[in-house]
């Protein structure tokens, strides 16, 4: 076990580095001055420019200053500064983070009691009418776009029927996120749905379950323990890579309901080409994910006892 | 990472379809292909016909939108500015479904930008089709060091994420065309497609079949095109069918957050993008694009799982 999770950390060293360096080519060589921007229609003076980019190590090879920042990054945890303001981009991402992160659990929460609650309906109903009602309303979820969904909900729950304010408040309180969750939840919870009624409705054919029906066992631990169990793998699969696809995919979701979260800072740092606060950021969305995956692969091992890691 | 590309199939078998259609006994013992009883089912599936009437339609509007509408989606009449409200009655004239801030027929802005869609997610897809399909087919028949890194690399582009990703690509363009938006979606897209025909690869190359043109002597290419890759393409075709749906929401949705298709481009996400500031007081200008928007993404959803549903042997 150990030895396992000691190989997987180290297998995702390069994954870390490449995608940390992909994006930071990216936003580094594709055109555009962040410090030309600074001056707006004003031509500063060519000295100002050099001095500005010398202060923020824009002067650098693309190479060298990637390196610089992931030393800083790694060993003394320094993102390096915003060019338009100075301010340090770790104050940027600790105001940031929290907000998205409330968001994200409640998200997630309400994707995995409702998408699993729907899928275990309709699998133990396979075909008939609860279930159909279920994969069409999944179908819909699926194909209305964040956004669209994100106004459905609310030109109808604010401006309707008046149940909830159109923005967030910059208090953030739960209840306030309850709608925004929805609808970043939205789509992964008719995805759960889909993929565990799919398992459910598959797996109830198999031969334990006829075992364990013959063996008398009361109904409630054949579903709850039998069936469930072996049926959870690709669902766990899906939700813990769904955890980084939720805070990346916030972006859209915080523009509709105005929530403070990193989608703003995230919109804001591209179109001003804030590359230190864009690489911090999704250097951790990396890191989530990378990290989130692992968790899952050592998961499999508790739901399914024949998966063993040496 | 083996648990990434399991997403993939995970995410194919979320979007798995409703329960299997009823086995349909042949009335005699002909040997039909995978495609033939493929072609049999679908004809049969009410998903597939449904969709298909869909997206015949919307390919013959985006090809020729003058069929549908006369009115021009440029041209605006500022009298008709915030008070031209749809006159649903009157179906298929200019002002039917009402005008935009600058006094634009809604409708005729619909027809129009239904090409700019279309494209974005056909030209994806294929593109995305064709890189991912041949870099999966060379890591997943090749296997050893050429798999590793392959593999890799992809592992890389697929830990960016994918709108974020998009989002800084087109920030770098000032002028974005239909093409520049393709450029930067099939950018971060091909990974997809690279895992899923890499995964179906590598089932294949064991079978008899393969060993067996081996031995008669057939070249790697022969063996990769005549034999692995025909018996590879029905995952790739269902996961790029769905995958081809989530393109064009994409592409609206960078265009609503503003870094899509720009202004002279008719699209519905940058008119659902203007519409936002007046939802309070118009809301047709958002709604209309925004159902045209689900109901093709849903057509191209439906399509693929149909296919799916005929493609895979188990649900049969």
């Amino acid at each position: 076990m150990g030895r396992y999770v000691a190989r997987r950390l180290l297998q995702m060293i390069p994954v870390f580095l490449g995608t940390t360096l992909l994006i930071f080519l990216m936003v580094y060589t594709l055109p555009g001055d962040p410090v030309a921007g600074l001056f707006g229609d004003k031509t500063p003076d060519p000295a100002t420019l050099a001095k500005i980019r010398h202060d923020h190590g824009l002067d650098k090879p693309v190479l060298v200053q990637y390196w610089d920042y992931m030393t800083r990054m790694l060993l003394h945890f320094d993102f390096g500064n915003q060019i338009r303001n100075g301010r340090p981009v770790t104050d940027v991402l600790a105001a940031a983070f929290p907000v998205t992160l409330q968001l994200t659990v409640l998200a997630f929460a309400i994707e995995l009691v409702f998408g699993l609650g729907l899928g275990i309906v309709a699998g133990l109903r396979a075909g008939r009418l609860a279930d159909n009602a279920i994969l069409i309303f999944t179908l819909l979820i699926i194909s209305v776009p964040v956004f669209v969904l994100g106004f459905i909900v609310k030109s109808v729950f604010a401006f309707q029927l008046g149940w909830i304010e159109p923005n967030v408040s910059n208090d953030q309180e739960w209840g306030e996120l309850i709608a925004p969750a929805i609808v970043l939840g939205g789509l992964s919870l008719a995805y759960v749905a889909r993929l565990s009624r799919t398992t459910m409705a598959e797996n109830l054919r198999a031969d334990y379950m006829r075992t364990a029906v013959a063996k008398g066992l009361p109904k409630r631990r054949i579903i709850g323990v039998h069936l469930m169990r072996n049926s959870l793998i690709p669902v766990v699969t899906f939700l813990g890579t769904d955890i980084g696809a939720l805070m990346g995919g916030a972006v859209v979701t915080e523009s509709v309901f105005n929530v403070k979260g990193i989608g703003g800072t995230i919109y804001e740092s591209i179109v001003r080409r804030e590359g230190a606060t864009l690489v911090g950021l999704v250097t951790i969305l990396v890191l989530v994910y990378l990290l989130t995956s692992l968790l899952i692969d050592l998961l499999y091992a508790v739901l399914d006892p024949r998966i063993r890691y040496a | 990472m083996p648990d990434a590309t399991k997403t993939a199939a995970a995410i194919e078998d979320a979007i798995a379809p409703p329960s299997a259609a009823e086995p349909v006994k042949p009335a005699k013992d002909e040997a039909r292909s995978l495609w033939g009883d493929a072609w049999r089912d679908l004809r049969r599936n009410p998903y597939f016909l449904v969709s298909s009437v869909m997206i015949f339609f919307l390919l013959l509007i985006s090809l020729f939108p003058g069929l549908f509408t006369s009115a021009s989606p440029t041209v605006g009449d500022l009298q008709h500015h915030f008070l031209g409200k749809p006159e649903l009655g009157n179906v298929g004239s200019e002002g039917w479904l009402g005008y935009d801030g600058q006094g634009r027929s809604v409708y005729s802005r619909l027809i129009h930008g239904t090409r700019a869609s279309i494209i974005v997610g056909v030209c994806v897809t294929l593109i995305v089709t064709v890189i991912g399909g041949l870099l999966g087919m060379i890591a997943g028949y090749f296997g050893g060091l050429t798999d590793a890194i392959v593999s890799r690399i992809t592992d890389i582009f697929f830990g960016v994420p994918f709108l974020l990703g998009g989002m800084v690509v087109l920030n770098a363009f000032t002028d974005r065309s239909v093409w520049v938006v393709v450029f930067a979606l099939a950018f971060l897209g091909w990974t997809q497609l690279t895992r899923v025909m890499r995964g179906a690869v590598i089932t294949i190359k064991q079978a008899d079949y393969v060993h067996a043109a081996k031995a008669l002597g057939a070249g790697t290419t022969r063996i990769l095109f005549r034999h692995i890759l025909p018996n590879a393409m029905a995952p790739v075709i269902v996961v790029a069918t769905i995958a081809l749906g989530g393109y064009i929401s994409a592409e609206a949705t960078l265009s609503y957050l503003g870094l899509g298709l720009s202004a002279p481009t008719i699209s519905w996400g940058v008119d659902i993008s203007g519409g936002v500031t007046q939802i309070r007081t118009a809301q047709h200008i958002l709604l209309y694009p925004s159902i045209m928007l689900s109901l093709t993404v849903l057509a191209f959803i439906m399509l693929g799982e149909a296919v799916r549903n005929a493609l895979d042997p188990k649900l049969r």
